[in-house]
């Protein structure tokens, strides 16, 4: 369906890289080396969560099971991302060959990828290279003849649900359940998947470690900033002449973002999706790491003729429908926090019960069982604190937002 | 349901289980081929798949209340989706889903009496810088308009 546009730049993901690379160097790393290598280079999730891929890969590998799995998080449901989509069509290499790499470094001979419903149109031809995958002895027993090493990649598909992208709700889904996240402890890399330890891992995270086993973990870490190593796929859309996916180092600010996508007019930023926080003008200086404005990698631009409170309650629907239902604070949260803002719409709301509702927002983040329900208010908390002007005084692009 | 149809679709669903297998991890794969393929998943389908993967019917329902992609109630033979999130809203959203529904005569969460469409609102479909974005079936049409959406309609079976 999509026409792959020119060849795409970047300085890690989008560089050049010829399939089987990552799997060739199994010959000659031990897997020691490999977590040596993802180690130095700082590498952190690109799924949103920022956990440290090294740790996660050296607790999974350091466990003792008869089964262990790698699970490729390809549920990419965060409303403004579609950096695994763009991966997948047209980097699939990147993803499968880090795959095999995972399995080798942790034990696993099986990896599973949760594919979204959404993206079903995908799927044959996912398939298909897998196929071409195991004639060329990329998957399957004793890879490339020299490895002693087996395994193999099937794709699972989900079936319309925001929440089976947390990675405990996705394992529910995989093993023919509900999508409902669990409780953690235990975490997946000691119970995942069918009680057995279980890395999971976002489209980008082990697409960024095909290119680090191959060129080096210091490569990777120069670029970016402290805290946050490397360069991040960042998905663009809203109020811009080019929307798309760019690759950029960490650290890069906003201004800068906007400069690089031709946004004109901008009022606020939306970093991090619905479950993200929204940025005004006057903070577009911050920069695009972990550490200050972090994202899974969406960034939704709005421009001066935006009506925020309108976005803040498609934002709210997102999560009524969403929420999987599971614990009260997010089911009857979500509920009350759009409430509030359709009262807000129809001029009919307190200040003081709105202040009640921002409080709640705050309950919700320590209260909920998973981070649907810790982060759906940022939204409702950040929009009505930046836009107060817009929002309560009619006066668009006021001192906050403008 | 005829005594015929449902021996059939017991046999399908016979073969479906040989193919994913019994275990629990197979139910969501076995729903979702069902689904494809008849666009809901009856009562009489949820209690066979039960059956076989010796499961109470009641987990086979709440697997299929749960997942927004499945469905108990028939539905029309094509399923249309259209992303109502926030980036397809600014794309005008609104312009497409107008036109539809004038088109067919129905609006969104409906099904047409002839059973041939059906209209439904869905979240972001990972295409926000393509849209709006349309679902049909299984494929995908971004950069939709009004006139690209009617034309969509008028190919369908
Ligand atoms: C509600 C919710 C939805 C999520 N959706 C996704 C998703 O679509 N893709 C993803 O990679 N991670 C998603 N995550 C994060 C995962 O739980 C998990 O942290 C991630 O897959 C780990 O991979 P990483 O360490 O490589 O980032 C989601 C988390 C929550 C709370
Ligand atoms: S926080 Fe929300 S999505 Fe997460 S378990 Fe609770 S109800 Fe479910
Ligand atoms: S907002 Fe419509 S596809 Fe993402």
């Amino acid at each position: 369906m999509e026409k792959i546009k020119s060849k795409r730049e970047g300085a890690v993901l989008f560089s050049d890289y010829t399939r089987g690379d990552a799997v060739r160097i199994l010959s000659k790393m031990s897997r020691e080396d490999i977590l040596f290598e993802i180690k130095t280079s700082g590498l952190k999730g690109r799924g949103g969560a920022g956990f440290p891929t090294a740790t996660k890969w050296m607790l999974a590998a350091a466990s003792k099971s008869d089964a262990k799995y790698l699970i490729c998080n390809a549920d990419e449901g965060e409303p403004g991302t579609f950096k695994d989509r763009v991966l997948l069509l047209e980097y699939p290499e990147l993803v499968f060959d880090a795959m095999i790499v995972g399995g080798f470094t942790i034990g696993a001979t099986i990896g599973i990828v949760y594919l979204r419903g959404e993206y079903e149109y995908m799927l044959k031809s996912l398939l298909d290279y897998l196929d071409q995958m195991r004639k060329d002895n990329l998957l399957g027993n004793n890879i490339l003849g020299n490895t002693n090493f087996s395994f193999d990649i099937q794709i699972k598909l989900g079936s319309g649900a925001y929440i089976c992208g947390e990675e405990t709700a996705l394992i529910e889904s995989l093993e023919g359940n509900r999508g409902e996240a669990r409780n953690r402890p235990p975490y997946p890399v000691n119970s995942g998947f069918l009680g057995k330890p279980t890395v999971v891992n976002n489209v980008e995270t082990l697409a960024s470690i095909a290119h680090i086993v191959t060129k080096g973990g210091e490569w990777f870490k120069k670029l970016g900033t402290d805290k946050s190593s490397g360069s991040k796929l960042f998905s663009v859309s809203g109020d811009c002449e080019s929307p798309g996916v760019y690759e950029l180092p960490f650290g890069t600010s906003l201004e800068e973002l906007l400069k690089i996508v031709g946004a004109q007019n901008t009022k606020a930023i939306q970093v991090g999706g619905a479950s993200g926080i929204c940025i005004p003008k006057s903070q577009f200086k911050r920069k695009l790491s972990f550490e200050d404005a972090a994202t899974g990698g969406s960034i939704m631009i709005f421009n001066e003729s935006r009506n925020m409170l309108h976005v803040l309650k498609n934002f709210m629907e997102f999560f009524v429908e969403e929420s999987c239902g599971q614990c009260t604070p997010c089911r009857a949260g979500n509920m009350k926090l759009l409430e509030g803002v359709e009262m807000i719409e129809n001029g009919d709301y307190k200040f003081s019960y709105i202040s009640k509702l921002k409080d709640l927002g705050k309950t919700m983040q320590v209260a909920s069982k998973c981070g649907l329900g810790q982060s759906s208010s940022n939204a409702f908390i950040s929009i009505l604190e930046n836009f107060s002007e817009e929002i309560f005084n009619g006066v668009r692009g006021g001192k906050n937002g403008n | 349901m005829l005594v015929l149809e449902k021996n059939s679709l017991t046999e399908e669903i016979e073969q479906l289980v040989n193919l994913h297998g019994t275990s629990r991890s197979s139910l969501l794969p076995i729903l979702q081929d069902i689904q494809r393929k008849y666009k809901h998943i009856s009562d009489f389908a949820q209690q066979e798949v039960a059956r076989f993967l010796d499961i109470h019917p009641v987990e086979v329902y709440s697997l299929v209340t749960f997942y927004s992609f499945l469905n108990t109630q028939a539905k029309g033979r094509n399923i249309i989706r259209l992303c109502k999130t926030i980036s397809c809203e600014m794309q005008n959203k609104e312009s497409v889903s107008n036109a539809i529904e004038r088109e067919l005569g129905i609006s969104f969460g409906e099904t047409t009496k002839d059973k041939k469409v059906s209209l439904e609102y869905v979240s972001c479909l990972g295409l926000c810088d393509q849209g709006p974005a349309l679902l049909v079936n299984e494929k995908v049409f971004p950069k939709m308009t009004a006139e690209k959406a009617v034309q969509i309609l008028s190919e369908l079976k």
